[in-house]
């Protein structure tokens, strides 16, 4: 830090301002990023920092004021544009085509060529130099579809290297990244830095930007609420001026009363090539949490129990064996379970708020015909109950800030009422007030007596939340820590395997 | 692509408006350059002839909305039409040239629409074959059944049970003639059963997006296969009504007829990729094209040779409207 930022910006918003529809967004926003800086634009869901990104890097246009590049008042016609001009965006959402592979997304749009020909070998190489130095051991010639969520999004920061970019924005990068693997981004930010190239970022993980942050500019509501050197803000005071109010007390007490029969009793569950033997017990008004890497298996085990895909093994369900082969199976029994991706599974994007509420528990809402009154009123109910805060009541779901789906997709699953209620990482993408109203939301549901696992690959999370956790490894328990057992370090140790014990059954 | 239901806000959208404008805009060219046009021979006429296609688009806007496509609907009521003129025609000795006759014929015609339907929603979901693939393949296999069975010339219906059926097309009640009442009622329950059951919604959530679908407990593989059930059975009733018309069936019974129920589909609205289905749009689109077909035969401005590069032109625009509401910048 202590870096010179008080040379001429390379790329401002002055007053920029942005309507959707009737909706304005943005009100004269003002921030300006300069060579060699990391500039963090950090604020609540929906505060419309993506907005403001994609202004910047020409996908979007402003309605009011002016984007100002190198000193000039500059319209980028395209995103296109912008990147031959140096600006390059790592998207929110992935953009990557599906069915190519990851050399040819690499260089979409820039092929290499040796005469008529494209030079193959020369992007293989350059690809597989961009990898490497992100340490990433993705084959160039994988198709992306079939590679993991956290390998996309290297293959995006790859990309974006591989324009020679002078300001790069990058949009919540570690979303879905492992710690190891933003350890490496960082690393590359860093160097990029060195190298005098702008960069803008955003994360919703407050550790990282007081880790990189050279400026922090806080947006709420569409408006600048504070900016400053990034030595000039600690973590409380990120929250607090992106809430608008004291956070204190992130996670909820937890001295409700644990039931002692157990409502859910899992044996042996085996999803094939994916989780061997699981058992575990639950009880009413308990929290368990799911605890190990990513890749460990917690998502399949939980989509096995639900009867999304294939698996073995004995569920009994207070006390009596249930048979669960597909999800319609398992709402019946009373689980209810929220999917990790919430834009590839969880909602229909194109879709609005009310039939995506009404999605699963529809049958309660059909008097022979689908009863629209009803649905709106549960609607309205979800809105105040889980504070959905929507630009407009017919908004497409897609056009909903992370956090608002997030909630949208809670409601969604709550309508069924489920007495089990799984939760896969409850809080990614989403901002430090939200996930306080999540973690309260979830503890109530535990105070009224209903049984919760959350599975979260953020240790604080777990630690936070849970009664119990269960740690996976390699798709098996390597263990289960009680409360008092439950920290930072046992559960490591348990992830990793350091403790050569194994609880398999 | 919003949602279709705004509880409020009258917005006047194009992807709406356009079918409706297409069709105003037609009516008014055919009514200045024929007066006959609107006369009730005429619209009987088209009505009548369009109730085939209609009845069949019906079925094929909720394949279509469920992310699938059916092009075997074509030879498919070819093989309906001659397997139930055969069937009457072998029933006559037992049964007579009644009425009875012909309702054995039709139930034969449903029963057949049906089981033709399952076998393609079962080679999709079970055996999991692209519906492109599926359908090409069963229209073949119907195409060269039915020139099979006439070995190559026309299954003709019994005559006497011609004269008995015939009324099945021509007649109908207060001066409606029965196509047209089909295919209204067709039309407007499935107007209410795409908007207002759960089938229809699980339809349009399986056509956005299949996993959203299958972790919302929707029982997709289900779903999917009854719309090409309903299809089938909307074919044989489509069969049904035709049947009396010409009172045979022929290897080129149906010709096209997958290609005009899709095209009216597409140009009603509902998305070719699914996620989202309009059956009213499909009525209007059934009924440009039927009016397209008739314009140009009444008018001798432009040879009715020409009808399917007019078809074709319209199908296009359509899709290229349905695009226009890529996102603002
Ligand atoms: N295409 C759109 N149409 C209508 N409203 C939109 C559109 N895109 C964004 N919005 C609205 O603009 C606001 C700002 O959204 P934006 O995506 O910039 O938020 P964000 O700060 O990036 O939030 P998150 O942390 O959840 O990513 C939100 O209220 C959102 O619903
Ligand atoms: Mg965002």
């Amino acid at each position: 830090m202590g870096l010179d930022v008080s040379g001429d910006p390379v790329l401002s918003l002055n007053g920029v301002c942005r309507d959707f529809g009737q909706v304005r967004v943005l009100h004269s926003v003002d921030f300006a990023l300069h060579a060699g800086a990391v500039h963090a634009l950090i604020g609540e869901n929906g505060a419309g920092k993506s907005t403001c990104m994609k202004i910047l890097g020409g996908y979007l246009s402003a309605s009011d004021g002016a984007v100002r590049h190198n000193g000039q008042d500059t319209v980028f016609a395209s995103a296109q544009q912008a990147e031959s001009d140096g600006v390059v965006m790592i998207h929110q959402e992935f953009n990557l085509a599906e069915q190519l592979s990851v050399e040819q997304n690499i260089f979409l749009g820039r092929e290499l060529r040796k005469g008529v020909f494209l030079d193959h070998a020369q992007m293989r190489k350059q690809t597989q130099d961009l990898l490497d130095r992100l340490e990433t051991r993705v084959d160039p010639a994988a198709r992306v579809e079939d590679i993991s969520v956290s390998d996309k999004q290297m293959v995006e920061i790859a990309k974006a290297l591989s324009r020679n970019a002078r300001v790069l924005i990058m949009d919540e990068p570690t979303a879905v990244l492992t710690n190891r693997e933003a350890a490496v981004l960082f690393r590359q930010i860093e160097r990029l830095r060195a190298d005098g190239v702008a960069i803008l970022y955003t994360s919703h993980k407050l550790d990282e930007i007081a880790r990189l942050a050279d400026m922090i500019t806080v947006l709420r509501d569409g408006r600048v609420v504070a900016h400053g050197a990034g030595a000039e803000f600690d973590e409380d005071r990120m929250a607090r001026d992106m809430v608008g109010r004291d956070l204190t007390n992130l996670y909820p007490d937890h001295d409700g009363p644990v039931g002692q029969e157990p409502v859910l009793e899992v044996e042996n569950l085996t999803v094939p090539g994916l989780v061997e033997g699981l058992s575990f017990n639950l009880a009413p008004g308990e929290v368990l949490g799911f605890a190990g890497l990513v890749g460990s298996g917690r998502t399949e085990a939980m989509e096995g129990l639900m009867g999304l895909r294939a698996a073995t093994g004995t569920i009994r369900r207070n006390g009596q064996p249930v048979t669960i082969r597909r999800m319609s199976d398992a709402t019946q029994v009373g689980l209810g379970y929220l999917t990790e991706d919430r834009k590839g599974r969880g909602l229909i994007l194109s879709q609005g708020m009310r039939p995506n509420l009404t999605l699963l528990a529809l049958r309660k809402f059909v008097r022979r015909l689908i009863d629209r009154r009803a649905e709106e009123a549960a609607l309205d109910t979800a809105i105040t109950e889980f504070d959905i805060r929507a630009p407009h009541r017919d908004v497409a779901v897609g056009n909903l800030s992370g956090g608002n789906q997030q909630k949208l997709l809670l409601a969604k699953t709550m309508l069924n009422a489920p007495e089990i209620v799984i939760i896969d990482e409850p809080t990614r993408g989403i901002d430090i007030g939200t996930k306080q109203q999540i973690y309260a939301f979830i503890r109530t549901l535990a105070e009224q007596g209903r049984a919760v696992i959350v599975i979260s690959s953020e240790m604080a999370e777990v630690i936070g939340l849970a009664d119990r956790v269960v740690v996976m490894r390699q798709g098996r328990k390597a263990g289960e820590l009680t409360r008092a057992e439950i920290s930072e370090d046992s559960i490591v140790r348990l992830a990793m395997g350091l403790d050569g014990k194994d609880y398999a059954a | 692509m919003t949602e279709q239901t705004k509880p409020r806000r009258p917005r006047l959208d194009l992807q709406v408006l356009g079918p409706i404008i297409a069709l105003a805009v037609l009516i008014v060219i055919g009514a200045l350059m024929n007066e006959n046009f609107l006369g009730y021979g005429n619209i009987t006429n088209v009505l009548s002839r369009s109730a085939f296609i209609g009845i069949i688009a019906v079925g094929m806007t909720f394949v279509i909305t469920a992310g699938g496509l059916d092009l075997s609907v074509g030879s498919m009521a070819a093989f309906i039409a001659g397997c139930m003129i055969l069937a009457m025609n072998a029933l006559v000795p037992m049964m007579g040239t009644g009425w009875s006759t012909i309702f054995a014929g039709m139930a034969i015609a449903l029963a057949l629409g049906l089981v033709a339907g399952l076998a393609n929603g079962l080679l999709i979901t079970r055996a999991r074959i692209e519906a492109f693939i599926v359908t090409l393949g069963t229209m073949g296999i119907f195409r060269s059944l039915v020139t099979w069975l006439a070995d190559g010339g026309t299954i003709s219906l019994d005559f006497t049970l011609r004269g008995v059926y015939r009324p099945m097309y021509y007649g109908g009640i207060l001066g409606v003639s029965w196509p047209i009442i089909v295919f209204a009622v067709v039309a407007i329950a499935g107007e209410i059963a795409m908007r207002h059951t759960s089938f229809g919604r699980h339809c349009a959530a399986i056509g956005s997006n299949e996993q959203v679908a299958r972790y919302s407990a929707i029982p997709v593989d289900r779903v999917r296969a009854w719309t090409y059930v309903l299809l089938g059975i909307l074919v044989g009733i489509a069969t049904i009504m035709y049947v009396p018309r010409l009172g045979s069936a022929s290897s080129s019974t149906g010709v096209l007829w997958e290609l005009e129920a899709i095209a009216a589909v597409i140009i009603g609205g509902t998305m070719l990729k699914g996620g989202f289905g309009r059956v009213w749009g499909t009525v209007v689109g059934v009924l440009i094209l039927g009016l397209i077909d008739n314009l140009l035969n009444l008018t001798d401005l432009v040879s009715p040779y020409l009808n399917g590069a007019i078809q074709g032109v319209i199908i296009i625009l359509a899709v290229v409207l349905q695009r226009q509401k890529k996102a603002e910048r």
